[in-house]
């Protein structure tokens, strides 16, 4: 269309594509036609979190988009394709292949990149830079043939790649020209807490040191020789010496660039062309550059508004550089002047050498201008609301930093003006969360969905949950616990209602206590109640439609739509038979194996009509069902124990065939996984568990609500020296009272944690049996393992469930879009490019 | 076309309604199509037919998922990603993208399907 402008972005970095999202949101695409060029082979990813590839995550999870939501947007977007010139006469940019493309309104956000000192011998092979997903796979790469690497730089970057490099498990050293690690955040003092704190964490610092040359080592691959004389072997050097704007652009089309590099903006985001805007890392505001991506936000809001609003006003006025993170699990924190460099400053610090924390105010008029901590960044929402609003410090301001226990002044969410920032990643401010309630936002997830507020960097969660809270509160709202739209009811109640009146179908919940359909929320949720209580089959017409996929199986879906199964092997003891059986019928079905984290088998890429056939040769082997798809007990992990083991003291596998036996078939809120030791050596991990025994010279020792997964934490030490009767009693009681009293999905580490009174009120409950209901606990509990019976061989048994498993109720055809490749040996599901060749053109899916 | 102008011959014989789960779905194949049906009850209309084609998770699913309502809409939840598709018209009410959807009768106690375009 003839009325439509050309709008290039140049960059498809976090900046970049933020600008692009603001545009639609803006229906900016009315107006634009966009283009968007990036150098980077994939579209933009999530940098801030860039160092969680090195702690699971992949690129698919940091990325923040892909090219196809590009495409459905009608966005052009181009990577892989660096412009290298821009021709501001004719206007038109000029990529690397040499096309070229008009434009009538150009927006730079080309970010930075990593800076390397002029050293001689940098441009070895190993020495790395710490900025995009590339880099990273280059630093795995050479970590796996090195033992030691070396950090230049002991900045904020520069201790976060410290930490990546501890990760992959080398001897870390950082070397830092500054006499002192975080210059441009902390004090000399802060950068001495920080140092030693970092050092008992085996990382070597070396600060005061400036490098000269980079030549060959002798017993490792690289030396960096020190202008003290002094030299470092190192297998792998990675700059971290500080960022550069990317502005070669702007400089070689003669638009404004500052001394020391950037784009020059003015508050509108205009650079010296007024056609072309700059935004995010590369640009220049007021003689600063902003190393953080708020900001960049901000600016990208100001460029959106002025390309879409007519003669709007919109305008970046700066931003704070304030900071809180944890550095290789050291939280700091520092806030505006740090270094007390403003005139007529004063300084508040507390040292607290045995918790190893310092903690400095820096105040000015009764007011907070700056603050570092270090060790302990509890203080930081607090302290920094202080400072951005310039609200009148206590009368002794030290009070703020004083030990806990003397009684902080609290400040409050209502404390705060409405102007105050609660997420600076996103610029959300109080009043704009308060306008967002106003506008109908009923509870947190609204608001984030509204707002983004605490969808950047995560740093806000805390402050903004209890300003929503707060805000919900004054409004006589209560702060809604309700499990869902359907029921105005908590888990524990929905337990106690399920209890109490009988109720044993979620038509006759949702009758009482219910309204409209349910939802995928409270249907599972009913169901697992249901199953606590009552204990009968999942898979009874009326239960069936209320249960996750994986239990209307009886098996766990992947992601192609089949199935895995994972026949229940207590303790891990398996007989040769048995492991035969499960090799023949993986043999038979084509199924993919491997040995799960949960000391049994777990076999793949099963269609759901093979499901019954395959259970039916597993049953009749004597296998059961392991429960792997259930929020239910899963496994009893042990180690050898006794029996063969020369240290063990009790028979650890007989216990854990003994315990699991017993809770096989429980249903709870959450899943629960136990393990047994058979000494104290602990092979079994069980204080990683929820249930965890250790075998002692006199009985069991038993631990409680540990768990591994997405937030690891160490079971507590429960009762000692149990005997076999004591301890089932004991676990009996605790997974009753669990079950009757936890959320939904919530595992028994968070339960415990938000059980008023802990560990001790549990004990008192369980042990001392204080509230009376122990023996109604244990009585529970035993009707549970008696009427316990294998879902899958009642299945089997039932004509009317085995129907479920047909693949299609008017044909026995197999899913047609199943289709498996080889990889090392055995089958693995083909990727959406390996099926659309083995298919030809003809789609199986229905995406045409 | 709406439903109304669909001649006798277009609409495909599938399966007796008691083939059906309450509460719940089945996958039909329909030619080379493969469709998910649904069954609430005592409702106006009381069956829906939507593809059985996840676009987010890119498999063949939804027939597998829990059926609920989101503001009084009946909809199904995907069993691999959560999100939610509409059974009137398979739009997925988190993203933009949405599931086929296909007009379905009940006539003599036999689920029927209009005839997919090809
Ligand atoms: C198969 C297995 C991985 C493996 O190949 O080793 C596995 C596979 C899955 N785990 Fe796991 N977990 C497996 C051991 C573990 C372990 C290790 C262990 O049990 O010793 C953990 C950490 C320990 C713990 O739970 O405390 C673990 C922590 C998780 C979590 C995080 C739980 C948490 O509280 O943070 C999830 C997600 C959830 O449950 O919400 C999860 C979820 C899953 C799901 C169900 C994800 C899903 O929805 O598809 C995977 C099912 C795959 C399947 O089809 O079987 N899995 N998972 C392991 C099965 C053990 C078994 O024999 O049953
Ligand atoms: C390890 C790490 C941790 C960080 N942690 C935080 C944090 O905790 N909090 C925080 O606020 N910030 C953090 N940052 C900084 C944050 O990532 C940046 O502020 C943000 O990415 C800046 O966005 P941008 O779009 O301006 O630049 P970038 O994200 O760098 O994007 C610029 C893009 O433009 C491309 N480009 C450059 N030149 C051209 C060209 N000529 N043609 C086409 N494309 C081009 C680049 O390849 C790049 O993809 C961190 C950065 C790193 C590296
Ligand atoms: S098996 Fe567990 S850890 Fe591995 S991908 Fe699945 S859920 Fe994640
Ligand atoms: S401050 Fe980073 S998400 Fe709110």
């Amino acid at each position: 269309m003839s009325n439509r402008q050309q709008l290039i972005v140049i960059g498809n970095g976090m900046v970049g594509h933020a600008f692009v999202e603001k545009m639609i949101e803006a229906d900016g695409l009315a107006r634009f036609d966009v283009t968007v060029f990036g150098e980077e082979p994939r579209a933009a990813y999530d940098r801030v979190h860039l160092s969680e590839y090195f702690s699971g995550k992949n690129a698919e999870d940091l990325a923040l988009t892909t090219a196809e939501n590009y495409r459905e947007q009608g966005i052009d977007l181009h990577l892989d394709t660096p412009v290298v010139e821009i021709d501001t006469d004719a206007r038109e940019v000029v990529t690397r292949n040499g096309t070229r493309h008009g434009y009538d309104r150009l927006v730079l956000a080309t970010g930075s990149y990593a800076f390397v000192p002029p050293i001689e011998g940098r441009d070895q092979d190993g020495c790395l830079v710490y900025r995009t997903l590339e880099d990273l796979d280059a630093i795995r790469d050479h970590a796996e043939h090195g033992r030691r690497g070396v950090v230049v730089g002991g900045g904020l970057l520069g201790l976060e790649a410290a930490n990546a490099l501890k990760h992959l498990g080398l001897e870390t050293h950082v070397v830092e020209f500054a006499p002192q690690l975080m210059p441009a955040q902390l004090d000399l003092a802060g950068g001495d807490m920080l140092r030693r704190q970092i050092e008992a964490l085996d990382v070597r610092v070396h600060t005061g040191k400036a490098t000269q040359l980079i030549d060959a080592g002798e017993n490792h691959r690289l030396r960096m020789n020190f202008a003290d004389g002094e030299a470092l072997e190192t297998d792998l050097v990675l700059f971290s010496a500080g960022i550069r704007p990317h502005d070669e652009l702007a400089r070689k089309a003669g638009i404004a660039v500052g001394e020391r590099g950037g784009v020059v903006i003015d508050d509108q985001c205009r650079t010296s062309d007024p056609a072309i805007y700059a935004i995010g890392e590369c640009a220049l505001w007021n003689r600063q550059i902003f190393g953080l991506v708020g900001p960049g936000y901000a600016m990208a809001d100001v460029a959106v508004k002025q390309l879409t609003e007519a003669g709007e006003t919109a305008a970046f006025t700066g931003a704070d550089m304030s900071t809180k993170l944890k550095l290789l699990g050291v939280e700091v924190g520092s806030i505006g002047d740090a270094h007390a460099r403003t005139p007529g400053a004063q300084a508040y610090a507390t040292i607290n050498e045995p918790d190893a924390t310092y903690k400095r105010l820096v105040v000015l008029d009764g007011k907070l201008i700056g603050a570092v901590l270090v060790g302990d960044s509890a203080d930081y929402d607090i302290l920094l609301q202080y400072a951005r609003n310039g609200l009148d410090l206590p009368e002794h301001p030290e009070s703020l930093i004083a030990p806990a226990g003397d009684g902080p002044p609290a400040l409050g969410p209502d404390a705060l003006p409405e102007t105050a920032t609660i997420c600076s990643c996103h610029n959300v401010t109080k009043g704009g969360i308060i306008e967002a309630l106003d506008g109908g936002c009923a509870n947190l997830g609204d608001i984030k969905g509204a707002t983004k507020a605490s969808t950047g960097c995560g740093g806000c969660a805390a402050l903004l949950k209890s300003t929503v809270d707060h805000e919900l509160a004054k409004r006589g709202m209560e702060v809604n616990t309700d499990i869902c739209a359907h029921f105005s009811h908590t888990r524990i109640e929905l337990y106690h209602l399920v209890r109490v009146e009988g109720i044993r179908t979620f038509a006759e919940l949702l009758e009482r206590h219910g309204r409209g359909l349910g939802c995928d929320i409270c249907k599972p949720t009913a169901a697992s109640i249901f199953a606590s209580v009552w204990n009968e089959h999942v898979l009874e017409p009326v239960h069936q439609p209320l249960q996750d996929t994986n239990d209307t199986y009886l098996a766990n879906m992947q992601k192609d739509g089949t199935y895995s199964i994972v026949p229940r092997v207590p303790a891990g003891e398996i007989t040769a038979e048995k492991l035969i059986v499960i090799g023949s019928v993986a043999k038979k079905y084509g199924l993919y194996t491997k040995i799960t984290g949960g000391q049994r088998i777990d076999l793949f890429g099963a269609r759901k009509e093979q499901l019954p056939p395959i259970w039916e040769e597993l049953i009749e082997a004597g296998f059961e069902t392991g429960h792997a798809y259930g929020k239910s007990v899963r496994t009893v992990k042990s180690c050898v124990g006794s029996t063969w083991c020369r240290y063990g003291v009790k028979d650890s596998v007989g216990m854990a065939i003994h315990i699991e036996n017993r809770y096989k078939g429980l249903r709870s809120p959450h899943k629960l996984k136990f393990a047994v030791s058979g000494c104290t050596r602990e092979c079994a991990e069980a204080q990683s568990k929820d249930i965890g025994v250790i075998a002692t010279e006199n009985g069991w020792n038993l631990y409680v609500c540990g768990n591994g997964g997405m937030k690891p934490r160490h079971a507590d030490l429960f009762a000692t020296d149990l005997d076999d009767e004591h301890l089932i009693r004991y676990i009996d009681r605790l997974l009753m009272f669990y079950i009757k009293t936890a959320d939904r999905l919530q595992r028994t580490s968070v339960w415990l944690e938000n059980l008023e009174g802990g560990l001790e009120y549990l004990r008192e409950v369980v042990i001392d049996d204080r509230i009376g209901i122990g023996e109604e606990l244990e009585s529970q509990m035993q009707a549970v393992v008696d009427s316990y019976r294998c879902e899958w061989k009642s299945t089997l048994a039932d004509p009317a469930k085995l129907k479920r498993f047909r693949s299609f109720v008017n044909s026995d055809q197999p899913d047609d879009n199943v289709l498996f490749v080889e990889e090392r040996g055995q089958i693995r599901p083909a990727t959406a490019e390996e099926k659309r060749q083995r298919a030809g053109t003809e789609t199986l899916a229905e995406e045409a | 076309m709406t439903v109304a102008e669909r001649t006798e011959s277009t609409w495909i014989d599938i399966c007796a309604l008691d083939e059906l789960v309450p509460q719940s779905g089945v996958a039909a194949l329909v030619g080379k199509r493969q469709v998910a049906l649904f069954l609430i009850p005592h409702t106006e209309p009381s069956v829906y037919a939507i593809g059985n084609w996840d676009p987010l998770g890119q498999a063949n699913v939804l027939s597998r998922g829990i059926l609920g309502d989101l503001d009084g809409e009946p909809v199904v939840a995907s069993p691999l990603n959560k999100q939610h598709y509409r059974l009137r018209d398979g739009q997925c009410l988190e993203n933009s993208v949405s599931a086929r959807s296909y007009p379905v009768r009940v006539v003599d106690g036999r689920v029927q399907l209009a005839q997919p375009e090809a």
